[in-house]
């Protein structure tokens, strides 16, 4: 089983992205998910986190992750040393910042830069799930795309995907 | 069928879709907004044709759903926690006035403390309240549930209320893939609603009536019957469904690596999922370890269990819900059903996942662990505070 913690801030969108991820691997066959956000009341700009299994059986076990296998923050505000605790041995570290890490655990995106350049919005979920798709061999970027289209308001599916495609691309190169 | 990825709640919505009810009526609370959101918006954009009702509370909601089936309709509403429990003066009434409306119940923790997340204790609490009462462990279930519900609840000889349970969050809030069947499928398993019992004006009859001490025992003892004949409204229903949408379902019960088990966990709900990963676990260890999930716990299985544990040497009913002042109310009613069976095993139980705290699968390996020592107890799960360790 493949586990994904997502962190972001209320209204970032964190769920949103790891109901997508959840969706965009289990529309293929023979492939399961589960997506679920910390349950609680919401409360915009709050700390959330949101969770994201996938596996090729279903998946039994609805408590919360503790180990991940990729940990993804949409706010480095978020991103202190607690996140490797919360990391499987060759856990990786996606993280949406300006800022240069030197540590090989840790893989940086500026979102930021493609959101206010393409979505012209502060809202980085959808390019950190472009992103993951570079690093992940679980999912594609055609498979995050259909998800795009399979799930989300018609008038933002076209602009998200120009924002993950952008992601994408950063990432690879 | 067309895979979707959904929540609980969502998968219930349209599940309950498929059934066509000619009535809605709800009060939205946590967590079971979702569902009837979900389901306005379903009436709103024109795929479901039924009346929405937006009621002032949850006993309005139950007592209109109520009027509705009173005078022939399909009716559905859905509550959680102290809706149900504001709602509780109108369960019997349903029950006892043989209305076979369907509720989805979100299973959520009662106050005080204030709590929203989910355990067992809302619904537990109204068990003798005449209702038939399942336990969905996944949104697929929930589904499936939710048109199964109608058919069982309707049928002649049952005409019972039906209270379909979701876990709080863990399951109404959790989205997973789910085979959405065709409206020509549904349409196929679930007959349109037919009864006679009904206010009609070209035939008049008195329903909702009052019966004094000397024959009141004759219509509590039908209401009896009624949900007892539920259990074979149930095999005929899922034998039904397996047949038009390919899916089985085990009746009041589901055994998982029962049958050479030593020692087997009772539970219920979303949890069983977990505990299906540790009896893995443990049986690569060359463990003999088992689950045996009720999914109906009214009518309670009471022959089921007796026959899935005998071979057993001991067995723990962990549930999410405690009758204060004494203990597990699954747990008395499971020991009762050993003792009407002979059968004379330990049986421990573990009162866990109270508030929505998690229950890890470290603490479900504990419970086998100490099943081997053949003892019968009684612990809560994570008592924390205070009291922890003393």
């Amino acid at each position: 089983m493949t586990e994904i913690i997502w962190h972001g801030r209320g209204g970032q969108g964190a769920f949103t992205a790891a109901r997508l991820l959840g969706e965009a691997y289990s529309l293929k066959a023979d492939s399961y998910a589960l997506a679920f956000p910390s349950f609680g009341p919401e409360r915009r700009g709050a700390p959330i986190r949101a969770f994201t299994k996938l596996d090729k059986r279903p998946v039994r076990n609805r408590s919360e992750i503790t180990k991940a296998d990729h940990s993804i923050f949409l706010d480095d505000t978020l991103f202190d040393a607690k996140a490797f605790f919360e990391l499987k041995p060759n856990g990786t570290i996606l993280l949406n910042t300006k800022q240069v890490y030197d540590d090989p655990r840790i893989i940086t995106l500026d979102g930021g830069s493609i959101a206010s350049s393409i979505l012209r919005l502060p809202i980085t979920n959808t390019i950190l799930l472009g992103a993951f798709a570079a690093i992940s061999d679980e999912i594609t970027l055609e498979e995050i795309c259909e998800a795009i289209r399979h799930s989300m308001p018609k008038r933002l599916q076209e602009i998200n995907i120009t924002a993950v495609k952008a992601a994408y691309k950063e990432v690879i190169e | 069928m067309a895979k979707k990825f959904l929540s609980g709640n969502e998968a219930f919505a349209y599940g309950v879709r498929l059934a066509r009810p000619q009535v809605i009526s709800a009060y939205p609370i946590t967590p079971q907004t979702i569902v009837v959101e979900k389901l306005s918006e379903f009436v709103e954009d024109g795929s479901l044709n039924a009346e929405f009702i937006h009621v002032e509370s949850e006993h309005s909601a139950l007592s209109c759903a109520m009027g509705a089936s009173s005078v022939g309709a399909r009716a559905f509403t859905a509550t959680s926690s102290q809706g149900l429990l504001y709602m509780a003066e109108c369960l019997p009434y349903a029950s006892g006035g043989r209305f076979p409306v369907v509720m989805m119940n979100a299973n959520r923790s009662t106050a005080l403390p204030w709590n929203i997340y989910g355990d067992q204790r809302d619904s537990l609490s109204q068990l003798d309240s005449g209702w038939i009462q399942a336990y969905a462990e996944n949104a697929q279930e929930a589904l499936d549930l939710a048109l199964m519900s109608f058919y069982i609840a309707e049928q002649k000889n049952v005409s019972t209320p039906f209270m379909a349970n979701l876990d709080g969050f863990v399951l109404t809030h959790t989205y997973e893939v789910v085979d959405v069947p065709t409206q020509e499928q549904a349409d196929a398993f679930l007959p349109k609603y037919e009864t006679n019992h009904k206010m009609d004006l070209k035939h008049p009859r008195n329903l909702a009536f009052s019966a004094g001490p000397d024959t009141n025992t004759y219509f509590k003892y039908k209401e009896h019957l009624g949900i007892l004949h539920a259990k074979e409204a149930i095999g005929e229903a899922e034998e039904r469904f397996e047949t038009i949408f390919g899916r089985r379902y085990s009746g009041l019960t589901e055994r998982y690596q029962t049958e050479d088990a030593d020692y087997i966990i009772i539970t219920l709900g979303s949890i069983s999922g977990l505990v299906r990963e540790v009896v893995d676990a443990l049986r690569n260890e060359g463990r003999r370890v088992g689950l045996l999930r009720l999914r109906y716990l009214r009518p309670f299985p009471n022959e089921e269990i007796a026959d899935a544990v005998k071979n057993a040497k001991a067995v723990a009913v962990l549930e999410k819900d405690v009758s204060f002042g004494n203990e597990g109310t699954v747990y008395t009613n499971v020991n009762s059903a050993l003792q009407k069976a002979d059968i004379h095993i330990p049986c421990s139980n573990y009162i866990g996942g109270l508030g929505g705290r998690n229950i890890s699968a470290d603490e479900i390996k504990t419970i086998f662990d100490e099943l081997t020592l053949q003892r019968s107890t009684i612990q809560f799960l994570g008592i924390g505070g205070e009291e922890n360790g003393s």
